[in-house]
C-alpha cells in the first residue's frame, strides 16, 4: 500500500519578469509519498488547470538528476532539504502528513524571475560561452590512449565535470555567488592536458564575465558545496583561485 | 602596473587582497600577543620589553605605517565586498535555512570587523596616543585594566576578534587556493586553535590585570 499525505503549499506566483510577485496558498492532498516533488506539483497543477486557473510554472526536463533545468527554494533550501538530490529526485516520503511547504524561485540578481519558480539562469551559459570550452583542430580524431593521465586527475576532473549547470550554488550562496560552478567548469578542463593552452585567457575571461553579470563575490560560506545536488566540493574554488593566480603572475 | 589593478579589482581578485592583508594581521596577532605575556611578569619585563620595542626606532615606524596602510585596505575591500555582496540578491528569500555550510564566524565577518574597526581606533586612542612623557607604558595599562568596565569591553572586543578570525584564518588559505584533501584538516584545526588562542591569550590579560595587579 502506499502511503499517501496531505500538504500545505506556499508557492511564488509571478506573472513576468516585471510583475510584483507574492506567496499563494494551494493544498495538496492525496499525494503519494513514492511521487517525486515534481509530480506532487503536476498534480497540483492538474487541479489548478480544472479549477480554470493559471498552473505553476516551473523548469524542468530530464526529472532523473542529470540535466539541471529543475530546482526551486523548498523551505529555504536549494533542492530541499535533502543532502545531493535534485528537486526532481527528491521525494514525497521525505515530508510529513500537514507539512507546509515554501517553494520559491532560485534567487540572485544575476536571475531574472520569468514567470513563477522560473529564472532565466542563461548568465551560467554566457560564462561558459566565455572560456569553458577547449579549441580543437578538425581531422582525424587522435588517439584516446595517445595523451597519459593519472587516474587520480582524471577522476578530479571526473568529479568536476559532474556539474549540471543547476545554480542551486548561486541560489544556495548568502552572496549569489557562482564561484562553484565557475570552480567545477574550469577545473574540469584545467586539470587535463587537453585543457591547458587555454587555461590562463579561460579563467581571466570566464571570471570577468561572472563579474560582469552580477553575481556576488565568494566568502567562503560553504553552503554551495552543502546544497549541491552534485556534492561539487569547494576544492575546486580553490583551484580557480590557483587557476587566477597562475594567470595573474603568469 | 595596470595588469595588477585589473587583476586584484576582479571578485577573486579583492578576496587575494583580503586574505593577504588578514594574514598579515593574523601575524601581527602572533607577535603582539609574545609582547603582552611579558605583562605577566610584571612592570619590569614589561617595560623592559618596551623599551626593547621602542628602541628599534626606523623599523617600528616602518611596520606601523604599513599596518596603517593594510588595515585601510582590508576595511575598505572588505566593506566593498560586503556592499556588492549584498547587493547581489535584490529580492531576498521569504524562509532562508543553512544547509550546514556557514559557522558563526563565516556569517558574521561584516559584523565582527566592523565591531574590530571600533576597538582598534579607541585601542590606538588609549595606549599608543596616550600620555608616554609622565608614565610608563606599564602604568598605562594597569591604569586602565583597574577600571572593570575596560576590562569588560576588552573581554567582548577579544572574542570579537577571535570569532573573526575563527573563519578569516582558514578562509585566507582557501582564497589563496591552497585546499587540499591531505591538509584541509590540519589548516582548519589550526585556524580553531588559531582562535582560541588569540582569544584567550588576549583575553585573560586585563581579567588578570584587574583581580591580581
Ligand atoms: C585584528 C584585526 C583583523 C584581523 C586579524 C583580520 C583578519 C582577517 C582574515 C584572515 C580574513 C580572511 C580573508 C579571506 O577570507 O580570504 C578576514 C576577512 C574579512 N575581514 Fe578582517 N581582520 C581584521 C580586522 C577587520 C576589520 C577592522 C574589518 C572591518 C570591516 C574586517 C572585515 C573583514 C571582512 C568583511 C572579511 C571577509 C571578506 C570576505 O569574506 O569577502 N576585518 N579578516
Ligand atoms: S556546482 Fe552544483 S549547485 Fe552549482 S550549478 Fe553545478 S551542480 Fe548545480
Ligand atoms: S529535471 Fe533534469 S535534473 Fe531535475
Amino acid at each position: 500500500m502506499t502511503k499517501t499525505i496531505n500538504l500545505t503549499l506556499k508557492v511564488w506566483r509571478q506573472k513576468n519578469s516585471q510583475a510584483k510577485g507574492n506567496l499563494e496558498t494551494y493544498s495538496a492532498k492525496n499525494i503519494s509519498t513514492d511521487m517525486s516533488f515534481l509530480e506532487m506539483m503536476d498534480v497540483v497543477n492538474e487541479t489548478l488547470i480544472l479549477e480554470g486557473k493559471d498552473p505553476i510554472t516551473f523548469d524542468h526536463d530530464c526529472r532523473e538528476g542529470i540535466c539541471g533545468m529543475c530546482g526551486a527554494v523548498v523551505n529555504g533550501r536549494a533542492h530541499g532539504p535533502e543532502k545531493g538530490t535534485t528537486l526532481c529526485q527528491l521525494h514525497m516520503r521525505h515530508f510529513s502528513d500537514g507539512d507546509v511547504v515554501v517553494v520559491e524561485p532560485f534567487r540572485s540578481r544575476a536571475f531574472k524571475v520569468l514567470k513563477d519558480l522560473m529564472v532565466d539562469r542563461s548568465g551560467l551559459d554566457q560564462i561558459i560561452q566565455a572560456g569553458g570550452y577547449v579549441s580543437v583542430n578538425t581531422g582525424g580524431a587522435q588517439d584516446a590512449n595517445a595523451i597519459p593521465v593519472p587516474q587520480k586527475i582524471a577522476d578530479k576532473a571526473m568529479d568536476a565535470a559532474e556539474c549540471i549547470g543547476c545554480g542551486a550554488c548561486v541560489a544556495s550562496c548568502p552572496n549569489a555567488s557562482a564561484m562553484l560552478f565557475v570552480g567545477a567548469k574550469v577545473s574540469q578542463l584545467a586539470l587535463l592536458p587537453q585543457g591547458k593552452p587555454e587555461a590562463k585567457e579561460r579563467v581571466v575571461s570566464m571570471i570577468s564575465k561572472m563579474d560582469e553579470l552580477g553575481f556576488g563575490n565568494c566568502s567562503n560560506e560553504r553552503e554551495c558545496e552543502a546544497e549541491c545536488p552534485k556534492n561539487i566540493s569547494i576544492e575546486n574554488i580553490a583551484r580557480l583561485n590557483r587557476e587566477f593566480i597562475k594567470a595573474g603572475v603568469k | 602596473m595596470s595588469w595588477l589593478v585589473k587583476t586584484l579589482s576582479t571578485s577573486v581578485g579583492k578576496k587575494l587582497v583580503m586574505a593577504v592583508t588578514g594574514l598579515f594581521f593574523c601575524c601581527f596577532l602572533v607577535v603582539h600577543l609574545l609582547g603582552n605575556l611579558t605583562l605577566y611578569k610584571g612592570m619590569e619585563t614589561f617595560n623592559g620589553y618596551v623599551d626593547h620595542l621602542h628602541a628599534l626606532g626606523p623599523l617600528i615606524r616602518v611596520a606601523e605605517v604599513l599596518m596603517l596602510v593594510f588595515a585601510l585596505v582590508h576595511v575598505t575591500t572588505g566593506l566593498m565586498l560586503t556592499y556588492q555582496n549584498y547587493m547581489s540578491r535584490p529580492v531576498k528569500y521569504q524562509m532562508n535555512k543553512s544547509g550546514g555550510g556557514r559557522t558563526l564566524g563565516s556569517a558574521t565577518m561584516p559584523y565582527t570587523g566592523i565591531v574590530l574597526i571600533f576597538f582598534v581606533i579607541a585601542h590606538l586612542l588609549g595606549f599608543h596616543f596616550a600620555d608616554h612623557e609622565t608614565q610608563t607604558v606599564y602604568d598605562i595599562v594597569s591604569h586602565a585594566f583597574s577600571d572593570p568596565v575596560v576590562v569588560g569591553y576588552y573581554v567582548v572586543a577579544m572574542l570579537v576578534v577571535a570569532v573573526h578570525v575563527s573563519h578569516g584564518f582558514w578562509s585566507a588559505f582557501q582564497s589563496l587556493g591552497v585546499n587540499h584533501e591531505k591538509y584541509n584538516p590540519a589548516i582548519k584545526a589550526l585556524a580553531l586553535v588559531f582562535s582560541l588562542v588569540v582569544g584567550a591569550g588576549f583575553g585573560l590579560i586585563p581579567v588578570y590585570m584587574s583581580l591580581f595587579i
